[in-house]
Parts: C-alpha cells; structure tokens; sequence
C-alpha cells in the first residue's frame, strides 16, 4: 500500500507549447480512490500515464509512497494497470487465469495458490478456481479478470475509463462493483473518466482537470457544494447548473426585472476585471416554483419536463422581456434553465412559470476570473 | 407503441451495397449459419464473426460505438502509414432488434487472405524453428508500429495474424482497440507494450499447453522472453547512435547496408561530428520497412512480403547473370524475367490450386523444389520442368491458406495428427 504524489508533474509533448499537464500537485493518501475528471484533452489520461509511466514527465516528480520513481520504467513501479475487459484463456483454469503472470515472474507455486485463493474469496469466487471460464457467467468472468491484477497485490492500481466499452447497464453495475471492491481491498486507486456522475459515485475524492490544470480536488459533497470556480461548478452535478452572468447594481443581481441580493462583503471584493458584474450559478433544486406576480420571480416558458418519477425537471428558456436571457447557460444551452419542480405538481409543457433561487442556495463567482468568492 | 425500427448508419470508405443484405437486426451471436464463413475462434473480448461478403470475407465485431469509430480511425491511420495491419470496411450504428431494442455497433474489417491465426502454427508439433519464426515476425511488426508512434497496448499473438514469407512469416496487426497514435513514444510506452506482449504471448501458449494443443516441453517463457529479445536487438538496431573516427567513414555505408539488410530502407541519417571534427557519430532517423519489396514493387510491378522479394530478387539477379545481362538496365532486365520467368512458372498453377497458396509464396516454394531436384538429380533442372513436378507433387498436397478462419490444426503443415482446435469466444 503506498500514498502517490504528484508534485509540479508537467508533461510537454513535443511540438506543443502548452503543457498537456501543467505542474500537477497532487496527493493521494493509502488506500484512496481518486478519480481524475474532465472533458476530453484536461489532461486526465496523460495524468496517469505519467504515474504509470508510459509519458515522459517533463518537469516534477512522482513519488510513489517515499519512492520517487519519475525516472522508474512501468513494470517496476509495482502498479497495475487495470481493464475490466480482459480476454480469459479458455483452456486455463480460473485459478491458472488468476495466476499465471505470478507465474511468470517465478513465484512459488505455494504462494501463487495462496494468493489466489485470497483473491478468489474477495472475488466470491472461491468454488469456480477449478473450473473453465466457460462454465462462469459474464460477472464471474469479469470478476477473474480483476482478479488477475490483485493477486499481483500492487501498490497501486490504475484504471483508464475501464467502463467505456461497456454498455449502460453494465457500467452501472460494474462501477459499483469496482468502487466496493476497492473498499474491500484498501488498495490506492486512481480512476480516470469523463463521465462526472462515475466521478462522484465511486471516488472518496474528486480531481478535476481542465486545459491541463487542476480546478479542484475535493470529496464528491465538497465539489458539489462549494465548487471553487465556474468550471468545475458546471462539470459537476447531473443536470448541471444554471450559470448566469448578470450586472449588480444597489447590491443587487439583476435577472432583467428580477433581483438577487448580493452581499455587501461579496461586492467589496470586487476586482477591476469583474466590471461590476458577478456570475450567479444556482442547481436545479435550489429553486423555487412562485406564484405568478410574485416579486423578484424569474419568468420560464417550459418546454420540456422530464419527469423521472422521484423527480421531475423542467427544461425551460428565458425571455428576453426581462433582459438579457442570453446572459444565463446550463447544461440544456444556453438561455436555458433547468428547475427542478415537484413530481406531482409538474407544469404543463408552453406555460409560463416563476421561479426564485432559495436564500443561501446561490454560488457566487468572480465575473472576471470565475473563481468563487 | 410500435417498437423502434432499426435506422442503419454505415460508415464506410467503399461502402459495399451488398453489406445491407446481412442480418443486423440479430445479436451476432445468433447468426444463422449460412451467413457465416466459419465458426469463430481465438481468444477475443468481444464477439466476432466472419462472414462471406460479395466474394470476400469479412471480419465482424460488435463493439461499443465510440470504441468501433476510434478502432475503425486508427487501422485507416496505420494503412496510411504502411504497417501491416487488417483493412477497416466500416462501422454500422443504429442496429436494433425487432423488438426496438438496441443492438451494438460493429466494426468490419476485410479478412486478410493466406494469413494464418497463431492457433494454428503455435500447435503440438511446433518445431523451435517455427517459433522463432513467428516471434521474429511478431517483434519485426512491434518495432514497426512504434517507429511510426503507434502504442498498441494489448499486443498478443490473438491480436495478430501470419502470413508466409517466403521461408519466413509476416505479422499483421488485428485488433487496435487500445492503441493509440503518438508523434512519438516515449521509452516507458515501448518499454509497457513489450512487457505486456510478453507476458500475454506466454499466457497464450501456457493456455495452448492446457488444452493439450502444444507439448509441455515447449518453454513458454523463453519464447516470451525470446520476442523482448529480439524486439530490443532491432530496436537498437535500428535507430542507435554509432561513434566512430573520422577514418572510418566506410562505417556510414555499412550501416545503411546493415539497415537494407534487415529490410529497412533509411530515409534520413543524422551525421554528426564533433567540435575537431575526429568522431563521426550516426544514427537513423526515418527508417522504413520494406526495402525489398519496394524495390521488387519498383522493377516489376509485384506486391509482395519482404522475404519474399528478398528470394524473388535473388531469382532475378540469378537471371540476369545467367543471360549475362548485367551491364544492362535492369529495369528491362526484370521485365524480361518477369514475362519469360515468373509468369510462366506461376501460371502453371492450375485454377483449382490457386487457393493454397499467394503466388509469390508459390514461387517461392517452386525454387525450393527446383533446388531440391537439381540437387537430386545433380543436373539444373530448369524452371519448366520443376514447376510440372511441383505442381504434381507438391502443391496438391498443401491446405488451402487462402481463408482460414479457425482452422483444424491439423489442416496445416507441421501439424501432424492433432485434436481440433475447438474454442469459443470468452469474455
């Protein structure tokens, strides 16, 4: 078991001038499972390529445990790359599957057998060692392959969007078999995907990239309630937040007619590049359906509800009869917001509702800089 | 409601109209037999299947849709750059079943005509010989794809097929679902993809040995361990820096010629001396696979393995010397081999045996046996003559290589009596 550290990792490729990742600092404590988050090209996979040891790291170091091994090759860094979709050999028992790179390397047979028969117990897969993977179900199967990197009891292990090829059903259910399993084994686990929700459903911690740089690192609560800036406020959560970029004026927010009181703190750290405007982000459950007339509302013509039976969302437009609707974006587009309404109350599709963001329930950020305040 | 009908998307470069005629609406799995080509085989993590396609055989996957894109990319990409690898046909998206449930997209790829899987040379009677052949193969192919930049990520001998070239085999990369295509890689990558090639190769042949398809004797180990070997002499081979003083120039060409040797032609050389000018240092830049069989490609016209315009152009100098021809341009020369020599001898061939072998594997065999003959009958048995008695004894007796599939081992050559190789898809 080892701690892993990223300290200024940068890696430049050749011909590039930005860093693909820029002087990454990063530590994750024994046994942690971190999940390396964001859009195509943050730097993610190159993240953990370079702690794998399959890109060169340009400037800083990695340490795994007290070890620095920025200049070790991949197979003596004691991790182990994991693919949830191995072949298995058909001919090999499930215990010859499980064990044979111990083999390989030369291990005692005494040891490989204990070691697989340690992993098969974590795996419930204790009665079927003997037998083919024929005779196992498409679960079991991909249980053995699991099993095939913990028994080689690595320090760490790594995971590069192991879910992709799989479909939706599947992935749900292996993402949770994976992120209880890892429990089970304490084994340090870097996880890497683009997909926010398997983010926050199986890691302890979050790391979010973006361009290269980290935004955030955090626990999933931490990055849903106080996400640090408007990058990582609009990456995490499913449906997104509603972002809107509005002028204040006498302490206030204007959403055309409506107003959002803004702290009198918040408008003294104001800086030259906010331009007297702040960035207002509010989730979908942070607003409130109003009777209509009701002072401060935000008008929103429905156009969608989609009603998941637990809940239920609006995906509605602004209007430009209260000013710039233009000026607000979610995760529907931009001049779109998204409300979450009550499941047994759900507006009829064309209406016009009112809508106001809960006191407290607001993300308030830089205009200029988009770091939260 | 009624279900979701299915609304087919195609992506293919030559789209072949014939492609819609095949059943899309059905799981893979569930193919009816007569649209197969053969039973599948191989250790894969998907389904996959072959099926007859206009004359051609053609390889299925069904595999997640981004997935099939990106594979169907990267074999455009490296048939680009000239490695050998299967030709991608296409991807199909879209696919439902008549209930409107969806099915997975697929990637086609043509089938590679002669080549052989490994289950089928890896098998009870596998001579060391042809182990080493195949692993030479197999480490020629690794250093080809990293000198371009591709990190291929699961290299194993399931994601790879054999043709016969001339006494040797070439390999081709099948499946580049976890490749990836770099400027460069860099040393950890090259390092990973080898260590992963190893201990995959002797996960196959261990799994070969515990089906009782490959003798116990055989170390699996050692040719794992062989393939690292051989990959890192060529590496270095091929793109080292070598010292030298200033005196032994000759060095730079003998070093081309070493590289010509090895089958790789040398685009760039960098040559850099030192500050008083008393060490010479070289090393290739851009070096390219191929260099006999451009060469054969440029005088004749044929499209062949390496090994086998290495013996083709052997035969042709053989000619050219034997008709005292040498003062001229060889270029006419090899026309004139190739219309009097070649051709005739080749189309002794009689139609129906056409299907054993590629021709110039035919050929290749064919001055084996001349030799063979001459060598018997301690006379120069001229070309004529050995192709009649070649295509009488010999040919006839050869499997057809044309398509297989997954084959019986003991449908090939060096593979006596052996217990079908009868596997399913797994995983």
């Amino acid at each position: 078991m080892a701690t892993v550290t990223f300290d200024h990792a940068t890696r430049v490729y050749p011909g590039t001038e930005r860093p693909a990742v820029d002087a990454l600092n990063l530590h994750i404590e024994d046994g942690e499972f971190l999940v390396l988050v964001g859009p195509s090209g943050c730097g993610k996979s190159t993240s953990l390529r370079m702690l794998a040891g399959l890109e060169d790291v340009n400037a800083g170091r990695i340490l795994i445990g007290d070890r620095d091994v920025t200049d070790v090759q991949p197979k003596d860094r004691d991790i182990a790359m994991v693919f949830q979709n191995y072949a298995l050999y058909p001919h090999m028992t499930v215990a010859d599957n499980m064990g044979f790179a111990l083999k390989i390397a030369g291990t005692p047979k005494a040891d490989i057998r204990k070691r697989v028969e340690e992993a098969a117990q974590i795996l419930d897969l204790t009665q079927y060692l003997d037998r083919k993977p024929k005779a196992l179900s498409g679960g079991q199967r991909q249980r053995v392959a699991m099993g095939r990197a913990i028994v080689r009891q690595p320090q760490v292990f790594l995971m590069d969007e192991p879910l992709s090829n799989l479909d939706a059903k599947l992935r749900v259910q292996t993402r949770t078999q994976i992120a209880s399993l890892q429990r089970r084994l304490g084994v340090t686990t870097v996880y890497v995907t683009h997909d926010q929700t398997e983010a926050l459903t199986m890691g302890d911690r979050i790391a979010v990239l973006k361009d290269g740089l980290l935004q955030q690192v955090g626990t999933p609560r931490e990055m849903y309630d106080a996400p640090q800036n408007v990058f990582v406020a609009g990456f995490i959560g499913s449906p997104a937040m509603n972002i809107g970029t509005f002028p204040v004026l006498d302490g206030h927010a204007s959403l055309g007619r409506a107003r959002v009181a803004v702290d009198r703190a918040v408008i003294g750290q104001f800086t030259e590049d906010d331009k007297n405007h702040i960035t207002i982000g509010f989730r979908p459950e942070a607003l409130d359906v109003v009777p209509g007339g009701t002072p401060d509302a935000i008008p929103v013509v429905v156009n969608i509800v989609e009603e998941l039976g637990s809940d239920a969302f609006v995906y509605g437009s602004l209007t430009n009869e209260f000013g710039a609707a233009s000026a607000v974006h979610s995760g529907a587009g931009d001049a779109q917001v998204i409300v979450r309404v009550d499941p047994r109350q759900v507006p009829a599709k064309g209406e016009t509702i009112g809508v106001r963001i809960r006191p407290g329930e607001q993300h308030l950020f830089h205009a200029g800089s988009g770091e939260r305040f | 409601m009624s279900p979701t009908p299915q609304r087919l998307q195609i992506t293919a470069a030559n789209p072949d109209p014939a492609l819609l005629d095949l059943p899309w609406d059905v799981p893979l799995e569930q193919w009816p037999a007569e649209t197969l080509a053969a039973l599948p085989r191989g250790i894969s993590r998907h389904i996959v299947r072959f099926a007859r396609l206009s004359g051609r055989v053609i390889a299925i996957k069904e595999i997640g849709e981004t997935v099939a894109y990106r594979e169907y990319e990267l074999l455009r990409q490296l048939g680009r750059l000239d490695v050998p690898s299967v030709e991608p046909v296409g991807v199909i998206t879209g696919r439902r079943d008549p209930d409107g449930e969806p099915l997975e997209a697929v990637l086609i790829t043509q089938h590679l005509q002669f080549s052989l899987p490994y289950r089928s040379l890896f098998s009870q009677s596998l001579r060391p010989d042809t182990a080493t052949r195949l692993i030479d193969a197999l480490a020629v192919l690794l250093v080809r794809l990293h000198l371009v930049g591709f990190y291929w990520g699961d290299v194993s001998l399931s994601n790879t097929l054999f043709r016969r070239d001339a006494e040797t085999f070439a390999a081709y990369l099948v499946d580049a679902e976890t490749g990836d295509l770099h400027d460069r890689l860099s040393d950890g990558q090259r390092a990973y993809d080898l260590d992963v090639a190893r201990v995959n190769i002797i996960g196959e042949l261990m799994d070969l040995q515990a089906g009782e398809f490959l003798d116990d004797e055989v170390d699996a180990v050692a040719i794992g361990d062989a393939l690292a070997e051989r990959y890192t002499d060529l590496w270095r081979a091929l793109t080292e820096v070598e010292s030298f003083g200033y005196g032994e120039r000759w060095r730079v060409q003998a070093r081309i010629d070493r590289l010509n040797d090895l089958g790789f032609d040398v685009g760039e050389l960098d040559i850099m001396t030192d500050v008083d000018g008393t060490t010479v240092r070289i090393q290739p830049k851009v070096v390219d696979a191929g260099h006999h069989s451009r060469r054969l490609m440029r005088l004749t016209g044929l499209d062949v393995g390496e090994n086998q315009a290495r013996r083709l152009l052997n035969d042709l100098d053989e000619y050219r010397a034997a008709t005292d021809r040498q003062a001229e341009d060889e270029a006419f020369v090899a026309h004139d081999w190739l219309t009097e020599v070649f051709e005739p001898a080749v189309r002794r061939v009689p139609k129906e045996l056409r299907k054993k072998l590629e021709p110039a594997q035919i050929y290749h065999e064919l001055l084996d046996h001349r030799w063979y003959l001459s060598q018997q009958q301690r006379r120069d048995v001229p070309m004529k003559e050995a192709a009649k008695s070649y295509v009488k004894n010999i040919l006839p007796g050869r499997p057809d290589e044309q398509s297989i599939l997954g084959v019986q081992a003991s449908d090939l050559r060096e593979t006596d009596v052996i217990p079908r190789v009868d596997d399913e898809i797994i995983g």
